[in-house]
């Protein structure tokens, strides 16, 4: 039964880890917009491809 | 009537347009094509008219400033030369076109990197090659299609992160709360033998656990209930800060001295679940918050001259050193300097001085005031201030407390729920102590952490903030929630007639009389220009084609009688029979009538035809079996026979002076009915602020009163009784919000008293109940308090 010392100790580090990523979220400004991203990923992309290969021809220069 | 293609503001002429789209002005038919250029059309096929207004060009030298070097450290974030990056609060920021179009600036111009929206701060994060694209000009830039940053609120300082500790505060107490209650299983189970040997390993755990939760969840709450026991003040953090106390000092000492392993689950639970609330609450006011700035803007316009011309501007775009004409009883929108020799300022509104101040040239005139008599020339030496004008509308002057204020009661409540609580705690505590003391800590810290008034206090701003915000969203613009109370209690409607339930337009006016020479019209047409009475403008528009104003030296306008002028060479008199001294020449049919003597010879009289707004007689009808209504008029009783017949007064009053209507007011309340006055603002002023709600109809050109506790957009009128109905909803929501929290309170103590509580419960069914609350209120008002769309 002794293992459950060990056991309790792994289950903590595993929790500690999500809560670890879920203050990383925060602090990486995730939960600041929760409007934009829905509206963003509906934008054309069009122009945005453009760009890009705007600058990937830029930077292959 | 059409509407602006780019925002959707109806179009006063159809002359504006380009490929077939119609535009309000230059401004916005400038930003359409702008974008056209640029392949941006996009703009406008995601949101129906996405645009802000914009008037006229901007001129780029107007952010000139921004280009030196001291300025604009204060606003860059980061700048090497090469590359700079800002971020601009735009409160014009409201749907997603916004976004893609500020999203998309680079197409605008190549001197923009980047770009990126934060939609709930209204925040635009921008980086830019100041070599290519300065910040004046990139300023401009965002001025010319609408979306001026306000730069007041943008120093690199600003703080962003007000939300990102709540959320790293439950984060922690969340993390705390599962865990303990995992290792608090085995306890809720049931312990067997083979357990034992575990039990002060989980109990020490718990507590390592507990600790951060308590010390950086909790500490918001411990620190309020510091500062209020200081401040010697009772307030809603002490109680739950005392119950957090009590639970860590009990559980620590069960634990160390291993004989048991306390109540920690309870403690990091109660933490979580208030802290959950908390956000939920914000989020709310978030919501609320941007709403309203977002609406703040006033529909007040005022007339600004430039380059000879006159064109009507809604205030927020007037700008310093702009040239502004204001007329009889309009209010001064902003600090400027007196063009015209003199001027007679009522400032009655910001001082309570009810005497005018006399103004010469040269002399500044500060924002706030009315202008008394003949029409003024002001140059600006200052911005529109929309938050002092907002300010001069919930000034403490004009909020009348006579009847009790529902907010305070609330805070009332809350005081002695305090109290109570404390008062019950003890006798249950000396009760326990006297029968069974084992029990007398159970009950105690049960007790201390069942009572909670947070579901008191919170029912009451969700419930006001989600109606009010309905309301406005529906074109009805209260001062503040506490005006919602008022309009609950309203038993009687009092209608002012012209201007309020009839339209201002000067369609159906006709002139009788002998014929006017040229130099009449323009003697006319000179001293109308300076009254704000609907007979005078539309007097004003009828003479449009002909007129050529001329200076006035004297000007008079006695409210409900008539307007005296005086010029070189003229003499204009207009008004009611009886102020020319004549006896009125009725025909039944004539509607308002204006009289006019020129040089002290009687010409003839203007009629106007008056149209009722749309939709009238059916809003009567609907309010007819719940109010009593009156009608108020400074016109003759020519139309008493239409009204009698078409609509169901209670009393029709013709010939009131605002003498008159304000008395009439005053009877009213003296028979204790609640009044509502519905009025343009003019010669009712008096009658909107002695009723107990005042409320001002709002054309699309607006007369800014402060005197008023709410506007009502004239397109809106036809809703009135919806609104009446969702704000007494609104309150009985109130009251139901409070039983509910009451029955939660009563159930609580009742286990927490008599010692059957198990604090787990306890910690459970306290933030519920505040949670539920906020949801009941919500919901229910949502759902009931709703308006519907025609």
């Amino acid at each position: 039964m002794s293992v459950i010392y060990l056991l309790i100790m792994i289950s903590l580090v595993v929790a500690l880890c999500f809560l670890g990523a879920f203050l990383w979220a925060i602090r990486s400004g995730q939960y600041e917009d929760d409007y934009g991203p829905s509206i963003r990923i509906l934008f054309d992309d069009k122009q945005k491809k453009k760009d890009e290969t705007l600058q990937s021809n830029k930077q292959a220069n | 009537m059409k509407n602006c293609y780019h925002c959707g503001d109806e179009c006063s002429n159809t002359q504006i347009k380009s490929e077939e789209k119609l535009f309000c002005c230059s401004g916005c038919k400038t930003v359409y094509e702008l974008l056209a250029d640029h392949a941006m059309s996009d703009y406008y096929s995601m949101e129906d008219t996405p645009g802000i207004r914009v008037n006229g060009s901007v001129d780029d030298s107007k952010f000139s400033h921004l280009n030196d070097p001291k300025i604009q450290a204060k606003y860059l974030q980061f700048n090497d030369g090469k590359t700079a990056k800002i971020s601009f609060f735009i409160p014009q920021i409201h749907c997603s076109s916004c976004i893609w179009l500020l999203e998309n600036l680079q197409q605008l111009h190549s001197g923009v990197s980047h770009s990126h929206v934060l939609f709930s701060k209204r925040t635009l994060d921008l980086t830019f090659n100041p070599e290519e694209l300065s910040l004046g000009q990139l300023v401009a830039l965002l001025a010319s299609i609408g979306y001026e940053p306000d730069l007041s609120e943008n120093t690199n300082k600003r703080k962003r992160s007000s939300n990102k500790r709540l959320l790293l505060q439950i984060g922690v107490a969340g993390f705390a709360f599962g865990n303990i209650m995992l290792l608090s299983f085995p306890e809720y189970l049931g312990i067997d033998q083979s357990f034992q040997e575990f039990r002060a390993f989980f109990a020490t755990i718990s507590l390592v656990l507990a600790i951060p939760a308590f010390f950086f969840s909790g500490y918001d709450y411990l620190k309020q209930a510091y500062l209020g026991i200081r401040q010697r003040y009772i307030n809603m953090d002490l109680p739950i800060a005392i119950g957090m106390v009590v639970l860590l000092v009990r559980s620590t000492y069960e634990i160390v001295s291993e004989t048991g392993t306390g109540y920690l689950d309870s403690l990091a639970g109660l933490i979580f679940f208030l802290l959950l609330g908390k956000w939920f609450q914000r989020k709310s006011y978030d919501a609320l918050s941007f709403e309203r700035d977002y609406k703040s803007y006033f529909p007040i316009a005022v007339n600004r001259e430039s380059n000879g011309k006159t064109e009507v501007v809604p205030i927020e775009e007037l700008n310093i050193s702009d040239q502004i004409v204001l007329r009889n009883q309009e209010l001064i929108p902003a600090d400027g300097i007196l063009l015209s020799d003199e001027a007679l300022i009522d400032y009655s509104f910001v001082t309570g001085e009810a005497d005018p101040i006399f103004k010469k040239k040269g002399e500044v005139i500060y924002a706030g005031g009315r202008l008394m008599g003949s029409t003024i020339h002001l140059t600006l030496s200052q911005k529109v201030d929309n938050s002092y004008l907002t300010q001069l509308w919930n000034d403490q002057a004009f909020t009348e407390s006579k009847r009790g204020d529902l907010n305070s009661i609330s805070n009332t409540v809350s005081k002695y729920f305090s109290i109570a609580i404390f008062i019950i705690t003890l006798i249950t505590g000396i009760y326990w102590q006297l029968t069974d003391p084992t029990v007398t800590w159970h009950a105690i810290t049960s007790v201390l952490i069942v009572a909670c008034p947070c579901a008191l206090a919170l029912s009451l701003p969700f419930t006001l903030g989600n109606i009010t915000r309905l309301h406005g969203h529906f074109g009805l613009y209260l001062k503040n929630a506490d005006v919602l109370e008022k309009f609950a209690l309203v038993d009687t409607l009092v209608f002012d007639k012209t201007g309020t339930i009839t339209t201002r337009t000067g369609k159906n006016l006709a002139y009788h009389g002998e014929t006017l020479s040229l130099q009449e019209i323009n003697a006319l047409a000179s001293a109308v220009q300076h009254s704000l009475h609907p007979l005078s403008i539309a007097i004003k528009d009828h003479l449009a084609s002909v007129q050529n104003e001329q200076l006035t030296s004297e000007f008079q306008e006695e409210l409900g009688m008539g307007i005296y002028a005086k010029g070189e060479g003229f003499e204009v008199k207009l008004g009611k029979a009886i102020y020319l001294g004549k006896v009125s020449t009725q025909d039944k049919d004539a509607g308002s009538e204006a009289h006019v003597a020129i040089n002290g010879v009687y010409k003839g009289y203007f009629s106007l035809q008056q149209e009722f707004r749309p939709g009238l007689q059916d809003l009567l009808q609907r309010l007819r079996p719940n109010y009593e209504m009156h009608l108020l008029s400074g016109d003759n009783n020519h139309q008493k026979s239409e009204f009698k017949n078409n609509f169901s007064f209670e009393s029709l009053n013709f010939n009131q002076s605002p003498k008159d209507k304000l008395e009439f007011i005053k009877q009213l309340q003296n028979k204790g009915k609640t009044v509502l006055m519905l009025g343009d603002g003019l010669n009712d002023a008096g009658a909107l602020k002695q009723s107990d709600v005042g409320l001002s109809i709002a054309d699309h050109l607006h007369q800014f009163s402060p005197a008023c506790s709410a506007i009502l957009s004239a397109q809106s009128l036809d809703r009135l009784d919806q609104f009446l109905k969702s704000s007494k909803t609104g309150i009985r929501i109130v009251w139901a919000s409070f039983a509910l929290s009451f029955c939660y309170n009563v159930v609580g103590l009742y286990f927490a008293t008599t010692g059957q509580l198990f604090p787990i419960t306890a910690a459970i069914l306290m933030p519920l109940s505040s949670i539920s609350v906020v949801f009941f209120a919500s919901f229910m008002s949502r759902k009931y308090a709703r308006i519907r769309k025609n």
